[in-house]
């Protein structure tokens, strides 16, 4: 399927924008220093928005992937510290992860809730798992091996994978398409012989798989399972998919642009940063961009 | 009086009126008549400013109604009931009422309420103002949209299919109320299928065909049998290409298959290369029988496929068994608007385009190209967004998506609904060239015209139940509409 005429470019050309004035304005930010710091710090926010992705083509939402990220990295941390391996406690992360999105998904098409309150319920749920898990505690004391994970260079690697396997499933696959019909209009999809149901379950338990990645990978950077970890996410991964170009109406984006949304709303920290605007002007000017971007989406569509 | 004068209105191409003449005097009511399309909708919203006519005027008395501009029109006299109820269910019936018409910044009660039980009185509607909407009858809601009507001081009074949802007695009793308003020198327009309603209460009757009038009688000048004589107008034997296939066995059956409250019992069967038109009022039922088909709705009953008896708990498993069901809504139910024409196509039977799970884009788009030729789809590109596609082809589209792989029995839901008569036209020759391949059709239409050309057999619905069948020698409209009403001719 081809994108709608004119849609999903302009993400591109902001955060290229973006990039290019901040290279005239400081020195300190084209430094391959600065740019690692920049792909390691957002790795995790624009692998949930890959998931994300799905779940808002299909004009669903996920409120659940931030608490996820948080238990993930706790189940990892735990079974890791209980001496079973780096390579065990990373698949009993993902696998947590992946079995809460199967959770998500099992709800939304069993019990016809709205996505929205059944990820808000598990967003509630799931952080609560992750506290009780040690009382609250950090784990910490990992081994080493594991924070090689999450160095530039693997959290890039891994980032860029996630998004070109996205990529294929969307555009390649009789399911990413079905992911489009579903979204664009989910009765026709129906009566055309799309299996709704199972569509809505695959997007929430690749929803859940992306989150439980970017858990081990957050659990890798901090090196300890912190209950906390991965809050707010789940509107930093939102933010950066409606950034990107995808409508919340479902059936229209791009994972592309879901990746320079993520990068967009990243440099910008970055380069907010680095002129040490304060952190509450930061919290503002955020704001302020996304309402812009979401706008300026609106209009160009009429 | 209400006049319009040389009305012509024109949708994308597609002629809806052309220069029809319509009057509506004080104390008269005037039944408006026509099949399904003959454009009675498209002049009431004329007449209520709803929208703007081509050319021609409407005027009440001497004012020109200002197109376009319903509340300008409202305020002028002319209100309108349109078929959908606009109440708010949760609000009282004083607040509904006044809906949009509260005067300043405060709601003046005490006003409101005397103003309403006052409307409500001349109703003859004993219920409270402060009752809420949603816990009144259905016949109670539709006179409390006839009350909003009174408290505009309407002058001329537009009923859409105001007995659609209501029962015998209710009936009588609007008509009583509506009876005592003409007399006070309301001008009513009154719109409706059943036949028998508009001998019982109007004193005029016009009849639409085609977008143009084709006459306009006092009530008591024409007889049924007339008015379904020159509702259905033209002659047969021209728009419909002859049909040369001889019906097989049975591949379809229908066993007392039923889906309360929407139907509740349907029998009937579907042979190879045979046409069934299934034929009936709105709201007999139709729809929901073709959807419990392909099992897009629950129902009780036998379904037998070649023999078998089947149950479909999805289209899907449908689907995969040989069976579709083309919309009548292609907007909501069909059409993938933001998605392009190929991928419309070829969105049912994507997996046959895909090999190890990964999709063929070649193999796809010569599937697409193939289709848009068979099925004659034209005006927009493959890669073109499937919205921009003209209502003829966006159906001839959604045929070739279904028929992308051999089926055995397609149900056809009102297939030339808003398609223009060219566009029919090559409908009418890919149906009859798919049954002439063996396909069984059950074509669900309101367009008696359409069933008496099309159909080897007619089955007829009434209430939610088949109540009768015709071959086609057999079938006239005047047979057909007497089943689909329940009355003699």
């Amino acid at each position: 399927m081809k994108r709608a005429p004119g849609l999903g470019y302009a993400i591109f050309v902001a955060l290229l924008l973006e990039c290019v004035l901040l290279s005239l304005a400081t020195d300190a930010f084209f430094t391959s220093a600065n740019l690692g710091n920049v792909i390691r710090q957002n790795a995790f926010t624009a692998i949930l928005a890959a998931g994300m992705t799905f779940v808002i083509l299909t004009a669903g939402i996920d409120l659940s992937v931030g608490s996820v990220v948080g238990l993930a990295g706790m189940v990892c941390a735990s079974v890791m510290v209980q001496g079973s391996g780096v390579v065990l406690g990373v698949l009993c992360g993902i696998g947590i992860g992946t079995a809460t999105g199967m959770l998500n998904g099992a709800a939304i098409t069993t019990l016809r809730v709205p996505p929205f309150v059944v990820t808000l319920a598990t967003m509630l749920i799931v952080r609560g798992a992750a506290y009780k898990l040690t009382d609250a505690r950090t784990i910490s004391g990992l081994p080493t091996s594991f924070g090689a994970l999450s160095s530039g260079i693997a959290s890039a690697t891994l980032m860029l994978a996630i998004f070109v396997v996205s990529w294929l499933l969307l555009v390649r696959t009789p399911f990413g398409r079905h992911v489009y019909a579903v979204g664009g209009n989910v009765e026709a999809a129906w009566l055309s012989g799309v299996r709704v149901a199972w569509i809505q379950f695959a997007v929430y338990t690749l929803s859940g798989l992306a989150a439980g990645i970017a858990g081990v990978l957050v659990a890798s950077r901090l090196n300890a399972g912190y209950p906390r970890a991965g809050e707010f996410y789940e509107l930093d991964a939102i933010a950066a998919v409606v950034v990107g170009g995808t409508s919340l109406f479902g059936g229209r984006g791009s994972i592309w642009g879901t990746l320079a949304g993520a990068f967009f709303i990243g440099v910008l920290n970055n380069g907010l940063n680095l002129f040490r605007v304060s952190p509450y002007d930061q919290l503002i000017v955020k704001g302020a961009v996304l309402l812009a971007a979401a706008s300026l989406d609106r209009w160009r569509r009429g | 009086m209400l006049t319009a004068e040389g009305v012509s209105k024109a949708f994308g191409g597609v002629r809806a009126l052309s220069d029809v003449d319509f009057r509506v005097a004080p104390g008269e009511i005037h039944a408006l008549v026509g099949e399904n399309g003959a454009g009675k909708s498209t002049l009431i919203r004329i007449l209520s400013g709803a929208t703007a006519p081509d050319t021609g005027s409407v005027h009440l008395d001497s004012v020109a109604i200002p197109a376009g501009n319903p509340a300008a029109t409202r305020r002028l006299g002319v209100s309108s009931v349109h078929q959908e109820f606009t109440l708010v269910p949760a609000l009282s019936v004083a607040d509904n009422i006044f809906l949009g018409r509260e005067r300043g910044w405060l709601l003046r009660r005490r006003e409101m309420n005397a103003r309403v039980r006052e409307v409500l009185a001349e109703l003859g509607l004993q219920i409270s103002t402060a009752s809420l909407v949603q816990d009144l009858s259905v016949a109670q809601q539709q006179l409390v949209e006839i009350a909003r009507a009174l408290v505009d001081d309407a002058r001329v009074l537009i009923l859409d299919e105001p007995t659609a949802a209501l029962a015998d007695p209710e009936i009588e009793r609007l008509f009583i109320v509506l009876r005592r308003l003409s007399a006070q020198g309301l001008a009513i327009v009154y719109i409706s299928h059943r036949l028998e309603e508009i001998f019982s209460i109007a004193n005029r009757i016009t009849i639409l065909r085609d977008g143009r009038t084709v006459g306009s009688w006092p009530a008591n000048a024409v007889t049924r049998a007339d008015l379904i004589r020159h509702m259905v107008g033209r002659t047969l034997s021209e728009e419909y290409p002859p049909r040369t296939t001889a019906p097989g066995r049975t591949i379809l059956e229908l066993d007392r298959v039923g889906a309360p409250p929407r139907f509740m019992d349907a029998s009937l069967r579907v042979g190879a290369g045979e046409i069934v038109g299934l034929a009936g009022l709105v709201g007999a039922g139709r729809t929901s029988l073709g959807l419990a088909i392909v099992g897009a709705l629950r129902s009780s009953g036998t379904v037998r496929l070649n023999g078998v008896p089947v149950r479909f708990d999805s289209p899907s498993a449908a689907i995969r068994a040989g069976l579709a069901y083309v919309t009548e809504d292609r907007k909501r139910l069909g059409l993938f608007a933001q998605m392009d024409t190929a991928a419309n196509i070829t969105v049912t039977f994507l997996r046959a385009f895909a090999r190890h799970g990964w999709l063929l884009s070649s193999m796809e788009r010569l599937a697409a190209e193939a289709a848009v030729h068979d099925y004659d789809v034209r005006g927009a590109g493959l890669h073109q967004p499937a919205a921009n596609l003209s209502g003829g082809n966006q159906q001839k589209l959604i045929l070739a998506r279904y028929l992308l792989k051999p089926r055995s029995v397609i149900v056809l839901d009102e297939p030339t609904r808003g398609v223009d008569v060219g566009a029919r036209a090559e409908i009418y020759r890919i149906i009859n060239r798919l049954t002439d391949e063996g396909l069984g059709v059950l074509m669900i239409s309101s367009d008696l015209n359409e069933i008496l050309g099309m159909s080897d057999r007619v089955v007829v619905m009434r209430n939610g139940r088949t109540v009768g069948e015709l071959p086609r020698c057999d079938a006239s409209a005047e047979r057909v509409m007497t089943l689909a009403t329940g009355t003699a001719a």
